[in-house]
């Protein structure tokens, strides 16, 4: 018991970490609706920005600037660029994402994956 | 000459600046694509021969580091981005360039127009490129997903419904693997505290002072190696990872197909590769020997799932589609091989120089049956596997490349699929891993199984007159087909003209014919990889 009650207060990001990659998984697989599988998708790659945000936490970390000598101790950049990237790909993915939504849509009318399994078996 | 350790950051550089021209000129001159895409192509192989050059050549291993930032501190880090050509990116760099120069000359008439279609085009050869030279594991994240989003763009770029549909797929799936090899890369930084390929090899060696001793057992990196690989497996197509890649590639524009099917997959099984023996190196395998019998279990299963769904398919498109999957299981099999514990060193030299080897040449090969596929079916309109029936006399020129090809893709010798076959199978006999081998053999009759398919329809089955093509150009079967159609393209090409009204366009023959022979010269090459890849196993494998 003690072990998950200090696992909830001090790894508090890692499990919602592990939450948020849990439902956006499970979002991507049994939502019939494709805009919600892309939703489920953008939830997924959040908590791989949460897991690196929170891995570069240090208590009394100051931000890498250096101002002469001295100062420590500093956080590492390197998981927070990598998460600035990540947040870069995952915008220009969601933007793919939905421009082929749009042209889903405009030409089957529907997003709804069952729907859109009936509409095509009829061409 | 100026200093070749220039030529990587080249290589990645120009057809991003190619992308940009041709988007930018696309506002004056809508026809300005193919031109600019065609000169840029040639000069990434230019740029990609002058690197094998210098690699193979005087310099061996080249270096860049981007900012020159160095590596300051006591354990010799990398601080920026390196990016690093050995002999195996060197041979990727060349494959990559030649097919996506070679895959151009498809879509000169026949292909999708548009000035999007040509800046996605280069987009992913320059995330291609990324993914080859790269020496970093986040930054190869960067270049897959450059690679993944140029690839949906192109599955869409026709602008038929199906195809949105097929890409948005390969989207939720690819990248969705993307982000589970992104996960694993944040494991091995957490474990290790750097991104650099080469400083993460020798810190998973235990070489550096803060660790103690080789972290190979240590659970993070374990779970890291979980998810790369399921993350690469799905870049690669691997069963049952690989349900995004036949509605992709068969509903692609067929120009797209020829350039997607030859690469797209293959640099995920680079990657594998070059995670797997450079950054997780023989000695994690050895530690943990569960994981490459794993590895070696799931690409067999692959090989013969593979297979057996493409005996299935009905559309020629899918079949080439579910070859893919089989062959990339191949290559799988042999890293995990290569890596195996079980097996010496010479076993895994062998399997290694098969891995690259079958790498190769099935892009060579899928390129080039797509491209004999989207011939036939402008000549002919033939999508389904019955409409193959009798083409290889009405088309002599595609059917006999298509034919050829898929023999070689079957193993016969002395096409490069033989030899790719032949090292994995040496490998694997040797390693004494006795089931792998037995799947690696039968994937030959396996792969007979569906190409036979093919055949029979191009040779041993008359044509059946169900187009409504044939049916008004009747008078035209009064030709004694073949005899009207010599070896030359351009004749086929004309007279394929006079059947359908449009014919194949003397680009894709080419592509199909120039495909079939490389093929079979590479064949003849075994020895020279073998050479070419030396200095590269001996480092990786440690003699």
């Amino acid at each position: 018991m003690s072990a998950i009650v200090e696992l909830l207060t001090n790894r508090y990001a890692y499990v919602l970490f592990a939450l948020l990659l849990g439902i956006g998984i499970y979002m991507m697989i049994s939502s019939p609706n494709l805009v919600k599988k892309v939703i489920g998708l953008n939830l997924f790659q959040t908590a791989l920005f949460l897991f690196f945000i929170a891995s570069a936490y240090r208590t009394d970390g100051h931000a890498p600037v250096i101002h002469g000598e001295g100062g420590g101790p500093y956080v590492s950049p390197l998981p927070q660029v990598i998460v600035l990237t990540a947040i870069v790909v995952g915008v220009a993915l969601t933007a793919v994402a939905l421009s082929l939504l749009v042209r889903i849509y405009t030409e089957y009318g529907t997003l709804e994956e069952d729907v859109l399994r009936e509409v095509r078996s009829d061409d | 000459m100026t200093d070749a350790t220039l030529a990587p950051v080249l290589l990645i550089v120009l057809p991003i600046v190619g992308a940009a021209a041709v988007l930018v000129a696309g506002l004056r001159w809508s026809r300005a694509g193919w031109p600019i895409a065609a000169v840029t192509l040639a000069g990434e192989a230019g740029l990609a021969v002058w690197l094998a050059d210098a690699v193979f050549g005087s310099e061996g291993r080249l270096v860049h580091e981007l900012g020159a930032y160095g590596r300051p501190g006591p354990e010799g880090f990398a601080v920026g981005i390196e990016l690093v050509a050995d002999q195996l990116s060197a041979v990727v760099v060349a494959l990559v360039a030649l097919v996506a120069l070679t895959a151009l000359a498809a879509t000169r008439r026949a292909g999708p127009r548009g000035t999007p279609f040509y800046a996605a085009y280069l987009l992913l050869v320059a995330g291609l490129m990324g993914v080859g030279l790269t020496g970093d594991v986040f930054n190869l994240f960067v270049f897959l997903e450059i690679t993944g989003i140029a690839t949906y763009t192109l599955v869409a770029a026709d602008r038929r419904a199906p195809a949105a549909v097929a890409s948005l797929k390969y989207l939720i799936v690819g990248t969705t693997g993307a982000s589970l090899y992104l996960l694993g890369v944040g494991y091995l930084f957490l474990a290790t505290g750097t991104l650099n390929m080469a400083d993460l090899a020798a810190t998973l060696a235990g070489e550096p002072s803060f660790v103690d001793g080789p972290m190979y057992t240590d659970p993070l990196v374990l779970a890291s190696f979980a998810f790369v690989a399921t993350g690469l497996f799905v870049k690669a197509a691997i069963f049952p990872l690989h349900t995004w890649q036949p509605g992709a590639y068969s509903e692609a524009p067929d120009g797209a197909t020829v350039l997607i099917a030859a690469l797209v997959s293959s640099i995920g099984a680079y990657a594998f590769l070059r995670l797997a023996v450079t950054v997780y190196t023989p000695a994690f395998f050895e530690a943990t020997p569960i994981v490459a019998t794993v590895v070696v279990t799931m690409a067999s299963v692959s090989v013969v799932a593979g297979s057996a769904l493409a005996v299935m398919q009905s559309r020629v498109k899918r079949l080439f589609a579910y070859s893919s999957v089989s062959q990339f299981g191949l290559i799988v099999a042999a890293v995990g091989i290569a890596v195996h514990p079980d097996s010496g060193t010479s076993a895994a030299e062998m399997a290694l120089i098969g891995a690259v080897v079958h790498l190769v040449g099935h892009a060579v090969v899928k390129g080039g049956l797509f491209a004999a596929a989207m011939g036939l079916s402008l000549d002919a309109g033939a999508r389904r596997i019955e409409d193959l029936a009798g083409l290889g006399r009405e088309s002599p020129v595609l059917g006999g490349a298509m034919a050829v090809l898929g023999l070689t893709l079957v193993g016969v010798p002395p096409a490069i699929g033989f030899l790719g076959k032949w090292y994995i199978a040496l490998g694997a006999i040797e390693a004494g891993i006795w089931p792998v081998a037995a799947v690696i053999l039968a994937s030959t009759v396996l792969t007979l199984a569906y190409v036979a398919r093919v055949l029979e329809q191009l040779y041993f089955r008359a044509a059946a007159p169900t187009h409504p093509e044939d049916i008004d150009l009747g008078g035209h079967s009064d030709l004694p087909g073949g005899t009207a159609v010599s070896a030359d393209g351009g004749t086929a090409d004309s007279t394929a003209e006079q059947r359908t009204g449009d014919g194949a366009p003397i680009g894709v023959i080419a592509v199909a014919v120039v495909a079939a022979v490389v093929a079979v010269a590479l064949g003849f090459g075994g020895a020279e990889f073998a050479d070419a890849l030396d200095p590269f196993l001996t480092e990786v494998l440690g003699q």
